[in-house]
């Protein structure tokens, strides 16, 4: 059956939570009602990444982008839009430079900068169709590495493309595949490291949920380059729509005898197992994820052994990230060549960012490794959001750093990063404004960090704790300048002795915030001053006797009592009892009360 | 094996590849200061976390510090133990664990014996800059064990010997972050959990989170209380390592010097455990010659092999795991327990001393022991045959603070009648001690016999598991020792499977047997002194006149006046005893 027109919903999660299911069931209806049935299909996409503007409602073959789209919207789209080829302009998005409305995606300034691979299919195939996988050369490059290459071909073409793992260590992957293939053994492992962590992001997820396919083909890719038969996905619990669809696909795959026994004739032999995580983020740690796997402790233990030589059960294992699995296929169906040809010297192909914070386009973008930290956060992200001044973009999850102004125009990748002081990561790019307190932002990672420490060994266990305690104690304006010798100190000894990749970058927050926003550190402690007006213990709030009229509005909402005064003279504040909630501020009609 | 050559500080050194950076430097006279790493050598025992990075040293082109526990030699390899930047990290790492550890050395149990103590005061750590929050575990006492989680270092020694070396699976580690601690599951308490009471844990703590339940204060209670007669039992495994605790090197047997102590500090009488390990080589051996008769014979109820039942920790591990095979091991109660029923009905009876007047001590290496004497099937009325055991390790303390000088202590003997022993029952502390004491006087019994050579080469030595076929005049007889749970489980699983071979098993739930036991000095792994204390057991029973349990003259006399003959009904009473299950 052929249709003349495919009305693309989201389907990923974020949609999913502002009724994209609702749209999707009302336009089947209404498509029905009208007769249009069998003219007109809808399809669940994976995420467009434009999650700011979402629910996305894209409509095919002319490309329009509909944005922000309700249930209540549906039919208006299907009258207007399908019947009788009106767009519904109201629907299109508008830039925030200009509010021209803006009809065809290609030409918004968001994804104008993108080049999509790894979410080559996010957005455009309904992931829980094979053919569609299929039918956009889904499979080829299994077919072709199974039919046409040895194993080390394949580790060859892997390590001609530059590829480098994008879970945050930038591994080259030829290389850490031709490792699993060196060693002898009776079993051989291929895990897919989809535990991802990083509050905020979603790369992984995304590619899960919209094209899962790409990965299934990838770790059987990798199976038959190590030698290995048997694939374990490790996810995270808290995933239940990217682990519905994995299932289908891998249920398709089999019964399409794409996975199994004798793939394509060939003799070799693959199958997936899906495995769950209970969300600790040091399970991301490739030996940590290992041991969790088998059912114990989700610790890391020390490299060499790496889990190339001895992972899981001891057997030889390879790990890589969802977003590295989802670059294979497209490596070996279009060659290394090619994908080298994208990128920078060291770091080829492109990367998937969170794009979150104080940015207007917040959302998932995908962008050739080189692109400056300024064209992803003015061109791609739309600028800051109400106006604001830039003040810092944090890379690398809670492990990375803040970086500055200047270093916007640095182009990104592995290295560049590493050499101004933050990292790559898996992704995570949240952006700061003026009002956000550095101090406070360094104390927020590190809060993170503590949490999700395993306890193993005594820098982070102990070291992380004492150092989110200094760094409460400057953000009270109780800190010393010697507080800020030993946050340095320490933070170097815990990157020096910690056991684990956690641990060793878990002190780049407050050593990247100290380098690059040293002053607001020295405010807070010799001035006991915040800055950004963030930190509440160095706030206080003042009543201008100017401009109080005496309403009493303030005095009786304060849940403290800390405000009093006669009614129609100026009111004060009893800095004693404030708690700083805001209320006050709030309520006042005649901006008499500010915060110092 | 293939040799490299390395740099370790000034020292090139020749070492084997698969060597750790910690052990080629130890080999050469370099200490590389440690809290986690543990190695007992020879028993297949490491407990290598590599987690407290006390250990870390420099290695040339190598990015961060590496754990020298866990880091294996190069060729090539350039290694600084202690330059700055280690010795920066090394002491910022120990301000971090002293700033979630309590700072009561005063107080603590541990005090003087402790390795954090010992490594701070080498590191000269003066203040502890940080200051911060610190954690408030709940302090658990059970009749053996203390633990107090809030001085644990979090250096998993203790999990590794309870889960990897026992597998009994007490404890483990729970909470993360800045919370992660050792306990058992879902918070409950060691008396609540499968623990047996081993003592593993205690034995390799290297700080005072595990600590014995200390009586001596309760026994300096009663050797000062005039009303009572207060009388001591000491164990063998106690003579071969007391004199470590007093300058002795590993392996001195003080058997005299504490048979002096112990009266000094003001016991009526000093018996010994000893004589108990004759009285139990009878019931037991006789036990095992009825069973194998009665296998043999044909009787379908009988069931081999025989298990040993002296080690109350053993007792506790199969009453949790193997419930289903409770009528396997001998009936015969522990040495301390026999030693407990007969002191309390024959020598009070002898000497006209009212029950509820005479307290029995025992002495002993174990932290098990202290449990055992509180099971309710060993008392009478609500009194139990033995009062209270304390360890090696609390004698030791008890005689330095009684000022006695141990050192310059003349030797003296045992009081009899309960005092007298054979060199069968002095090896009871050592592994496979307890199966050539039974072979000695089966072999005797059985054949009618005497034996020509006394020691059983093939049962002795530090071997996890050991196996020998003993030919008893035309019957071979295969016996299996096995010493730490673990490899108890290993027989245990063959007996259930039904593939065992073995007529007889004899097992103790520490390395080493008794010597190694969870209230001795610290072994903390090192299989050297286990060693020795074990050749000190051996030297003595050498030394000894009579070397057969059933020579012993008292034993005989104890038979001839109150118990009749082995397995009699008052023996049965007296000196045997029945299993539950504790599994839930």
């Amino acid at each position: 059956m052929s249709y003349n027109m495919h009305i693309l919903v989201c389907g990923g999660t974020g949609c999913q939570a502002s009724s994209s299911k609702t749209i999707i069931s009302r336009m089947n209806e209404y498509l029905k009602e009208k007769n249009l049935d069998k003219e007109v299909q809808v399809i669940a996409t994976g995420c467009f990444g434009f999650c700011e503007q979402g629910p996305i409602v894209k409509i095919m073959p002319d490309n329009t982008f509909y944005t922000q789209v309700k249930p209540d919207d549906t039919e208006e789209i299907i009258n207007e839009h399908i019947i009788k080829g009106r767009k519904v302009s109201r629907l299109l998005y508008k830039e925030p430079e200009h509010h021209n409305p803006v009809s065809d995606s290609k030409h918004i300034e968001f994804y104008k900068k993108q080049l999509r691979i790894a979410l080559r299919n996010c957005g455009f195939i309904d992931p829980e169709n094979i053919e569609e996988y299929i039918a956009r050369e889904g499979y080829t490059a299994l077919a072709k590495c199974l039919t046409e290459m040895t194993p080390q071909e394949v580790i060859n073409e892997i390590k001609l493309s530059g590829l480098r793992g994008r879970g945050g260590g930038g591994f080259p992957t030829g290389l850490k595949w031709e490792f699993a293939s060196k060693y002898v053994a009776d079993q051989k492992f291929v895990v897919c490291n989809a535990d991802e962590g990083d509050p905020g992001a979603f790369m992984d997820r995304s590619i899960m949920e919209g094209d899962p396919h790409s990965i299934v083909e990838a770790m059987a890719i990798c199976g038959y380059s190590i030698g290995a038969n048997k694939g374990l996905v490790y996810i995270r619990a808290e995933y239940p729509l990217a682990i519905k669809r994995l299932r289908i696909a891998i249920k398709q795959a089999e019964d399409y005898g794409l996975l199994g026994e004798n793939i394509f004739g060939t003799g070799f032999g693959f199958t997936i197992e899906i495995r769950y995580g209970a969300g600790a983020f040091v399970c991301g740690e490739e030996t940590a994820l290992i041991h969790s796997m088998e059912g114990h402790r989700g610790e890391p233990t020390t490299k060499p052994p790496f889990p190339a030589e001895s992972g899981y059960l001891n057997k030889p294992t390879n790990v890589n990230n969802v977003e590295t699995f989802a670059n294979v296929p497209v490596i070996l169906n279009k060659g290394a060549k090619w994908f080298a040809s994208i990128g920078t010297e060291g770091s080829k192909g492109t990367k998937v960012f969170a794009l979150a914070g104080k940015i207007n386009n917040v959302g998932l973008i995908e962008v050739p490794m080189g692109t400056t930290l300024r064209e992803v956060i003015y061109e791609i992200g739309g600028g800051i959001k109400n106006g604001k001044k830039f003040k810092a973009v944090q890379t690398g999850g809670p492990s990375g750093g803040c970086l500055t102004e200047t270093h916007l125009d640095t182009p990104i990748d592995f290295d560049n990063l590493i050499k101004v002081g933050s990292m790559m990561g898996s992704g995570g790019m949240i952006v700061m404004d003026e009002s956000d307190c550095m101090v406070a932002v360094a104390k927020f990672y590190l809060d993170f960090i503590v949490e999700e420490s395993c306890g193993k060994c005594t820098p982070c266990r102990v070291g992380n704790k004492r150092l989110y305690e200094i760094l409460s104690k400057i953000t009270e304006g109780k800190g010393t300048m010697e507080d800020l010798d030993n946050l340095r100190n320490l933070s170097h000894v815990i990157k020096d002795t910690a056991l684990c990749g956690l641990g060793q970058t878990s002190p780049n927050p407050i050593l990247s915030t100290i380098d690059n926003f040293y002053d607001e550190f020295v405010a807070h402690i010799r001035d006991h001053r915040c800055p950004a007006g963030k930190c509440k213990a160095l706030l206080t709030y003042h009543i201008d006797s100017q401009l109080c009229i005496g309403c009493t509005l303030c005095a009786r909402n304060c849940p403290t009592n800390a405000i009093a005064g006669e009614r129609k003279s100026p009111h004060f504040i009893d800095t004693e009892k404030c708690i700083k909630c805001g209320t006050c501020i709030d309520k006042c009609k005649f901006n008499a009360i500010s915060i110092r | 094996m293939e040799k490299i050559s390395l740099q370790i500080d000034q020292h090139q050194i020749e070492t084997e590849r698969g060597t750790t950076i910690i052990e080629a430097a130890r080999k050469s006279g370099i200490e590389i200061p440690a809290l986690c790493y543990m190695n007992l050598e020879g028993m297949c025992i490491k407990n290598q976390p590599s987690s407290c990075r006390i250990c870390v040293v420099e290695v040339e082109g190598r990015r961060n510090l590496a754990p020298a526990c866990a880091t294996k030699c190069e060729n090539g390899m350039k290694v600084r133990t202690s330059s700055m930047r280690v010795l920066n990290a090394r002491k910022t790492v120990m301000e971090l664990i002293l700033s979630d550890h309590p700072h009561d050395c005063l107080i603590c149990a541990k005090s003087g014996s402790c390795q954090l103590q010992g490594l701070t005061n080498k590191l000269r750590i003066r203040e502890v800059p940080f200051e911060g929050e610190r954690n408030r575990f709940e302090k658990e006492v059970s009749p053996s064990i203390i633990r107090d989680m809030n001085k644990c270092i979090y250096c998993r020694r203790c999990e590794t010997m309870c889960n990897d070396v026992q597998t009994v699976g007490a404890l483990g580690a729970v909470n993360r972050g800045f919370d992660a601690t050792i306990s058992p599951a879902f918070g409950n308490k060691l008396s609540d959990s499968e623990c047996t009471f081993c003592g593993q844990c205690v034995a390799v703590c290297p700080v005072g989170a595990l600590t014995e339940n200390d009586y001596t204060n309760r026994l300096i209670d009663d050797l000062n209380n005039p009303r009572k007669t207060v009388i001591v039992q000491t164990a063998p495994a106690v003579r071969a390592a007391l004199g470590e605790e007093f300058g002795f090197a590993p392996g001195t047997s003080v058997t005299g010097k504490m048979a002096s102590a112990l009266r000094e500090l003001g016991f009526d009488k000093v018996f010994d455990t000893d004589f108990a390990a004759d009285l139990t080589i009878m019931e037991e051996g006789s036990e095992v010659l009825a069973r194998l008769n009665a296998f043999l014979s044909g009787d379908k109820s009988v069931k081999l092999p025989v298990l040993t039942s002296c080690c109350p920790a053993w007792v506790n591990f199969f009453e949790y795991q193997f419930p289903d095979m409770l009528d396997i091991p001998s009936t015969a109660r522990s040495p301390q327990q026999m030693f407990g029923a007969i002191a309390k009905t024959w020598w009070t009876e002898k000497m006209g001393i009212k029950r509820e007047d005479l307290t029995v001590v025992s002495i002993m290496p174990c932290l098990a022991k202290k449990y055992e004497c509180g099971r309710e099937e060993f008392s009478e009325n609500g009194n139990p045959d033995v009062d209270y055991s304390i360890s090696t390790r609390e004698l030791a303390g008890l005689i330095k603070r009684a000022n006695i000088d141990f050192r310059s202590l003349p030797d003296s003997d045992f009081d009899n009648p309960l005092g007298e022993s054979t060199g069968a029952s002095v090896i009871f502390g050592a592994t496979g001690g307890v199966m050539e004491a039974a072979l000695r006087t089966a072999y005797e019994l059985h054949t009618g016999m005497p034996l020509a050579k006394l020691d059983f080469e093939e049962v002795r030595g530090l071997q996890g598991i050991k196996r020998a076929v003993v030919d008893m005049n035309g019957f071979e007889l295969k016996v299996g020792i096995a010493h730490g749970l673990g490899n108890a489980r290993k027989l245990l699983n063959e007996i259930r499977r039904g593939e065992s071979v073995y007529h007889v098993i004899e097992i103790m739930a520490c390395p080493g047997g008794c010597i190694g036991g969870g209230g001795q000095p610290l072994h903390r792994g090192n299989s050297a002194v286990l060693k020795a204390r074990s050749n000190a057991l051996y030297e003595e029973d050498r030394s000894k006149p009579l070397r057969k349990s059933h020579e012993n003259p008292y034993i005989i006399k104890l038979y001839e006046d109150f118990l009749g003959k082995p397995l009699s009904e008052k023996a049965h009473h007296l000196l045997h005893t029945h299993y539950f299950n504790k599994s839930k």
